[in-house]
């Protein structure tokens, strides 16, 4: 074994940090219910962005741009402009190659069919013995993983559990007649604690320097389940029923299969692949050459993207000045940034010209725990990458969960079977009756309402310090409470002329039939709805003790102001107001008042959206929409409940007044910022900090899995098959499948998000740099970042490090003067427009 | 009375056909034109059949039997669309025509913007016209007949998927197994026909005395012909040991697999033992087989279902568990049991299939206030006996690697053992040696008496050896194709020396299947000229993404060549059928083998030509494991 060992050490072959390489590029993403969006291609964000995605592409073989023919359709239909295609050609190749440019991005033929570096090694073994690996070792594999991971899908759960994934399987072949594993040699190798993956790859290849290449082989041959170890192993808690599970167990039994499989079919008959093989394998990562189609599809992006933002800087600058800050607002709104709020806030605000609305990310600065009454686990209740130390817990709650007869174990039982079959089964066919001609509620919707108990009571405040549970402090101190509300008061620029009402509004989504259901919360909530955090950051606000420290640190909230929580759903639009009986008569009455602006609103909103429905008419009248769009929710049938984030393309920090007469279609996220009150930008880097890696995240998901829904994209979800409650595959035996389904991509435009923000931009530059983190995403332009110069509207582009001024192509904006009817006109994007 | 009857059972079959006509016509933007019409014509036809069956009920429940039309006759041989309803057609057609219609509502919506919506109508309203058929068969013809269409459309709707490599692979794989059982519905067709000297009639197996005197006189034939339906039933139902098939069936849209094999399609092995039962229920020793088999695979599907982590695969096994056990309620002889059984399971498992991806928030939810740790097998020899159990019903009792062993590889050992032919040279090592058996032909009355028994069963393995090189061809399409054509040449052949055969038959049989070959070789031509390098049958190469016309015409040439219904050959394959004697065992397997085989083996250079990731590009296709 020293032998071994030593051998091992001098090779150039480092297990650990192969792993570790592996890790970094295999998809990251959560089991279902924790499922957050995020930069898919988030490994190559050390790079820029133009040269990460090639060199990914190179590597793994995804396309990461619009095919070139779609480019070229977009081009002819108008939709990239020819003006700022040029623009483009000359700022990236100068003006005497023009034409020449002009040629190869319109007309010229390129091979587009790609290549790869992953997967050159493994299908020797096809060539060489006939063994088609993948076809051997991934039922399998695959089976025994989902067997394992299993939430709660199979009756009869994985019999053992050991303290590893190895230690299991080990358990499992040791303790029992019929053996994972055939030959006797593998099962010496699996028994004995002291072989290394190292030496399982000895066995294999022989020759050392293919270990590298042969591990990215056969780990992005089925990168799902690779993926889903790996973050299992960084964040066991994902699983309510944990596996300790981690990358290298998976992959040490997947070489003891693979040895298995050549050892029981060939008989012997084989040496390791390094004794044939005699080519030589370039790195598995390197830098990528500078190629021509690339380059053209660089610039066909970059005019794809500008032709785009040309319209919304315009518009910009048109646009400020044209509204004013209500002088005494008659109510506010505090909501979320997310995209899918910029038109309710639009309808609110044309509901009522007088009130004031703000957008900040929807956790509104309280991050925490929450344990519903009954509940057995925390949920997490802010953005995913914090870790919160409070905890929330409600009670006198009600429970909000209903036990349905066909999700049953019993359903599947021999007797208990043949019952259900003649009493359930029957029933079943009234139920699909029922949910097809007419949906309705039903319980096993997601309903983002049964989050939280709206009569129920939640605890929050820590009267003493030293209240805790598995290290968490049971709520919050009024000192922390004062900090965080002046945090989210100071970074919206609500620091003063509060109204006698304001309102803090979450959001949630509701569906039926829908995996992704968590994709289609909060963001900023981890997947949830945000009426927990809403209501907690309502009630802090009204309680004196709060307002009494705020004061001291400069924000006088008057005594008649009160804050009411509430939850929107995106879903159904309606919206769910809690602790109204605590308002008192003049508020109470002015509540009710309101309430019908918000009631419009939401009707407005969901005639907006439908007309990117198809099949629904969006033509009628708002109050008949709205109904059809509630419908869908619950809808079995639809695998589209609502569009979700799809069109994505802006995130506009500001003051709201300079953006309000803007028309952006549902494109935007924005979040009121004051420059004003943050002449240092330390406001500005704590929203930059979150908006940057949320909406550039959610951005980049929605992009990679449009471009490639084959392999960055999760296909068609029609035929998925839910395996172990944490993912979803194709069929039997597919592997999981991360990132987003074509139904939620259908009519999303791939084009990076482009920031605003309103400030100098020398405060700006100033402030990214403060955050590494942060400024990569600016740097390496994987988020297009502009600044407004607050006074004289000046645009400046981030490049390369600096600012430079931009001056917008175009010189004028469509201008809509019935919003309502506007909407009408088509179901594509609409244009940048001005409202009148 | 009879009239109307014969207008409601042909409009049965009729409106699906004319919604897929329609559907077939309309531009596959249109969605809107596509799934009305469909969902109209199913629904009318669910009315109907309602008003239908109630009419039928106030008449008494008669047991109804039109003869539609004869497709061929001569002198000797007809062959008949007969239909026929009784109380197991009502139940079939209510359920069948209620889901139909239910899933094309749901599918409208569900399949919006889906790139294979026309596609996924027509296959439906195909499947459904197949299925209308087959429970209103009056007679085995008819049967087999709808039961083809059904084994194609199955086919379409696993690939459905076809740019991806899963769904291809599984579709061939349910295919085959599917075509294992048609070898049984042939060759219980062919005895059959020699046991009763005619096409019978279903309604003429009601007849107890009939059948009970038949089967005195022949009793071996009455056990040949059961176990035969037998085979066809198990591998329709997934009953032991073709269960396998069923979960890797789910490749599709989740309401195709949710009509297809969570309801309607798996039920058929019940349905055609319900309607051969006046057959077999005589026979005892049958009823006991099918009962054993019923709960042998009750029994192991059960633990399978226990096991299975996946909400699709969990629903299949349920089902077939279920379904084994309907086995034991027909061997029992407990019709009404089992027909109520089948309705329920139908309606159970196509309403757990279509609500199955809400099972991710409903049980987290459930987690999530009810948690319980799971339990885990204990110490000592129970709890590596419970262990050996979950391992065992986790590779699920190794029945595929069973059916293959037994089965599918036989074909590939033989078919390799051919390997030296290729299309250079096998015309020149096989006409001679069909030139010979010609000339023996002619020469018939000089050969001895053993060898005239002997010839036709050599002949006929030359033409099974030939499908199985077929089936194994790893480098030529062609010359795979020429093999299939080859083997119908001497099937012709050697049934020709049987007695003095009508040569019209011969031609009725051939004219179906040349044209259809040419037509295939022609687009192998072609695809041969456009894609020099993604040629082949090593590999899945996805041509249909570039050659979507090309991909339809070889599919129909194909269809055509493995004597599905749309050629007289389909017609002629019976026809052939009837002159092998009935103590021509061995020739009449071997020629069912062939047919069957051969279907395999078509369907497989098509996948591996069409079907798949395209071969070409790296850059926008699936993984292989996607």
């Amino acid at each position: 074994m020293n032998a071994t060992k030593k051998v091992v050490a001098e090779l150039m072959f480092d297990e650990h940090e192969v792993i570790h390489q592996l890790k970094h590029y295999l998809p990251s993403q959560n089991p279902l219910k924790d499922f957050v969006h995020h930069n898919t291609l988030h490994a190559f964000q050390h790079l820029k962005f133009h040269e990460g995605i090639q060199q990914a592409s190179e590597t793994f073989g995804y396309q990461v741009y619009l095919p070139l023919q779609d480019f070229r359709r977009l081009y002819a239909e108008g939709r990239i402009s020819a003006a700022v295609l040029d623009r483009v050609a000359v700022e990236r190749k100068g003006q005497a190659t023009l034409a020449d440019w002009r040629h190869r991005l319109l007309e010229k033929d390129y091979d587009t069919t790609g290549a790869q570096r992953v997967g050159k090694l493994r299908p020797l073994w096809k060539e060489y013995y006939h063994v088609n690996m993948d076809k051997e070792v991934h039922p399998t594999l695959f089976r025994l993983l989902g067997a394992y991971l299993d939430q709660g899908v199979a009756t009869h759960a994985f019999p053992v559990q050991a303290d590893s994934f190895l230690g299991s399987v080990r358990a499992l072949e040791r303790h029992s007649f019929q053996g994972i594993f055939s030959s006797k040699q593998v099962k010496e190798l699996l028994f004995d604690e002291r072989v290394t993956i190292s030496q399982l790859l000895k066995v294999l290849l022989w020759d050392e320097r293919l270990f590298e290449q042969y591990l990215f082989d056969q780990q992005f041959a089925h990168p799902g389940w690779s993926g889903m170890a790996s973050v299992l192993e960084d964040n066991p808690v994902s699983l309510l029923d944990q596996r300790p599970m981690s990358l290298s167990d998976l992959i040490f039994v997947e070489l003891l299969l693979e040895i298995d499989v050549l050892t029981s079919k060939l008989d012997g008959a084989w040496e390791p692949l390094g004794r044939r093989f005699e080519g030589q394998l370039p790195p598995v990562i390197s830098k990528p050459q500078e190629r021509e189609l690339f380059e053209v599809y660089r610039i066909w992006q970059e005019a794809y993207e500008w032709t785009y933002y040309d319209q919304v800087l315009l518009g910009m600058q048109q646009a400020a000045g044209k509204r004013q800050a209500p002088e005494a607002p008659s109510f506010q709104a505090i909501m979320c940034i997310d995209d899918r709020i910029c038109s309710i806030r639009r309808y609110v605000e044309q509901g009522d010209p007088a009130c004031q609305t703000f957008g900040t990310a929807g956790f509104f600065s309280v991050p925490f725990f929450f344990q519903p009454e009954q509940g057995k686990f925390y949920t997490k209740s802010c953005p995913a990458p914090m870790t919160p130390k409070y905890l929330v817990r409600e009670r006198e709650a009600r429970l909000r969960h209903e036990k349905v007869s066909h999700f049953s174990d019993h359903a599947h039982g021999f007797f208990s079977g043949w019952l259900a079959a003649q009493t359930v089964g029957l029933w079943s066919a009234v139920q699909m009756v029922k949910n097809i001609f007419v949906p309705s509620e039903s319980k096993f919707m997601v309903s983002s309402f049964r989050h939280m108990d709206a009569h129920g009571k939640l605890d929050f405040v820590c009267e003493h310090g030293d209240m805790q549970a598995d290290g968490l402090q049971y709520g919050f101190t009024y000192e922390e409470m004062a900090q965080m509300a002046q945090t989210l008061l100071g970074s919206i620029g609500l620091v003063e002329r509060f109204a006698p009402l304001v309102y803090v509004v979450g959001h949630g989504a509701s569906s039926i039939n829908n995996t992704h259901y968590a994709g289609y919360e909060c963001g900023a909530c981890s997947g949830r709805p945000g009426s927990v955090n809403a209501r907690v950051t309502a009630q802090m606000l009204n309680m004196p003790q709060v307002r009494a420290l705020l004061a001291e640190k400069g924000i006088m909230i008057p005594e008649q102001t009160r804050f009411l929580a509430a939850l929107h759903d995106t879903t159904r639009d309606e919206i769910e107001y809690y602790d109204e009986e605590q308002l008192g008569g003049a508020h109470a009455a002015l509540h009710t008042e309101k309430k019908r602006v918000f009631v419009r609103a939401l009707e407005q909103n969901a005639k907006e959206r439908a007309r990117r429905f198809q099949l629904t008419d969006h033509k009628q009248d708002a109050e008949q929409v709205h109904k059809e769009v509630k419908k869908r929710s619950m809808s079995l049938f639809e695998p589209r409940p609502e569009w979700n984030h799809a069109t994505n393309a802006l995130c506009l920090v500001g003051r709201r007044e300079n953006n309000k007469a803007l028309f952006l279609d549902r494109r935007a996220f924005l979040n009121s910022y004051d420059y004003a009150i943050d002449p240092n930008g330390d406001y500005l880097l704590g929203i930059l900090n979150a908006a940057a890696p949320v909406c550039g995240g959610i951005n980049l998901e929605y992009y990679f899995s449009k471009v490639d829904n084959g392999r960055l994209g999760a296909g068609s979800k029609l035929p998925h098959n839910v395996m172990g409650l944490i993912g979803v595959a194709n069929g039997m035996d597919g592997d999981l499948r991360t990132g987003l389904p074509k139904q939620m991509l259908d009519i999303h435009d791939p084009i990076r998000l482009m920031l605003t923000v309103e400030h100098f931009p020398e405060v700006v530059l100033d402030t990214i740099q403060r955050n590494p983190g942060t400024y990569e995403w600016f740097a390496n332009e994987w988020v297009n970042l502009l600044v407004i110069h607050p006074i004289d509207k000046t645009l400046y582009r981030f490049q390369d490090g600096a600012f430079h001024a931009y001056e917008p192509l175009l010189d004028k904006l469509p201008v809509v003067r019935d919003v309502d009817a506007f909407i009408e006109e088509s179901r594509e994007n609409l244009p940048v427009s001005l409202i009148d | 009375m009879a009239i109307e009857n014969n207008y409601f059972l042909l409009s049965f079959v009729l409106l699906p056909l004319a919604a897929l006509f329609l559907t077939l016509l309309t531009h596959r933007s249109r969605e809107l034109r596509m799934s009305q019409p469909a969902f109209a014509a199913v629904a009318l036809q669910f009315a109907l059949t309602v008003g239908f069956v109630g009419y039928w009920a106030q008449q008494g429940f008669p047991k109804i039997n039109v003869q539609e039309l004869a497709l061929y006759e001569s002198d000797s041989y007809k062959f008949l669309v007969d239909f026929y309803f009784d109380r197991v057609t009502a139940v079939y057609m209510l359920v069948g025509s209620f889901i139909t219609m239910l899933i094309l509502r749901f599918s409208k919506y569900y399949m919006h913007l889906e790139s294979g919506y026309k596609r996924f109508f027509a296959t439906v309203l195909f499947f459904f016209a197949g299925y209308n058929v087959t429970v209103m068969a009056g007679n085995f013809e008819t049967l087999f007949l709808g039961w083809e269409m059904i084994g194609i459309s199955s086919f379409l709707l696993i690939a459905f998927y076809r740019e991806r490599y899963l769904p291809v692979r599984n579709a061939v794989k349910v295919f085959s197994v599917y075509r294992i059982g048609d070898v049984g519905i042939l060759m219980a067709m062919w005895a059959s026909h020699h046991l009763w000297h005619e096409n019978i009639s279903f309604l003429k197996l009601q007849n107890y005395e009939l059948v009970h005197e038949h089967l005195m006189a022949h009793s071996w034939v009455g056990i040949f012909i059961s176990v035969a339906l037998l085979v066809a039933a198990l591998v329709k139902s997934a009953q032991f040991p073709f269960s396998y098939w069923l979960p890797r069936a789910m490749e599709g849209p989740t309401p195709s697999s949710a009509i297809f094999y969570g309801s309607l399609s798996v039920h058929f092995g019940v349905f055609l033992l319900l309607r051969t039962s006046p057959f077999w229920e005589q026979q005892l020793s049958v009823r006991i087989l099918i009962g054993l088999l019923g709960a042998l695979t009750a029994l192991i599907a059960f633990f399978i279902t226990r096991v299975q982590s996946t909400v699709k695969t969990q629903i299949a096994y349920a089902s077939i568990t279920q379904i084994g056990i309907m086995f034991i309620e027909v061997a029992l002889g407990w019709e009404s049991l089992a027909l109520f059984h089948f309705a329920g399971n139908a309606f159970l498992r196509t309403y757990q299939l279509l609500t199955s991806p809400s099972m991710v928030s409903y049980k987290i939810r459930d987690q999530f206030y009810h948690f319980a740790p799971r339990r885990r097998s204990g110490q000592g020899w129970l709890g590596k006996l419970e262990n050996s159990l979950y391992m065992l019903s986790l590779r699920e009792w190794n029945l595929e690697w069973l059916v293959n062993r037994a089965i599918f590889n036989p074909f590939k050992t033989f078919g390799h053992k051919l390997d030296f032919l290729t299309p250079a040279n096998v015309l020149r090592v096989f006409l001679p040696a069909y030139m010979i058996g010609v000339v023996a032909f002619l020469y018939r009355h000089l050969l001895p008496e053993q060898l005239l028994h002997a010839l036709p069963l050599v002949f006929t393995a030359m033409g099974l050896l030939l499908v199985f090189k077929a089936f194994s061809e790893k480098e030529h399409p062609s010359m795979a194709l020429l093999s299939v054509l080859m083997n119908h040449f001497w099937v012709v052949l050697a049934v020709s020396f049987n007695e003095a055969v009508d040569q019209s038959h011969f031609l009725f049989y051939l004219s179906g299947v040349v044209p259809a070959a040419a037509l295939g070789l022609y687009c192998l031509k072609m695809l041969k000229r456009e894609e020099p390098k993604w040629y082949g049958l090593h590999h899945y190469y996805g041509n249909a993404v570039d050659h979507p016309q090309l991909s339809w015409v070889f599919f129909v040439a194909i269809l055509g060549l493995m004597g599905f219904p749309i050629t007289p050959s389909f017609v002629g394959e019976d026809l052939i059928f009837s002159h092998i004697h009935s103590d021509q065992y061995a020739l009449a397997f071997m020629s069912a083998s062939g047919f069957v085989v051969s279907g395999i083996a078509l369907v497989r250079i098509y996948a591996r030509l069409f079907l798949g990731v395209n071969a070409k590009r790296t850059v926008g296709t699936c993984l292989r494991s996607a």
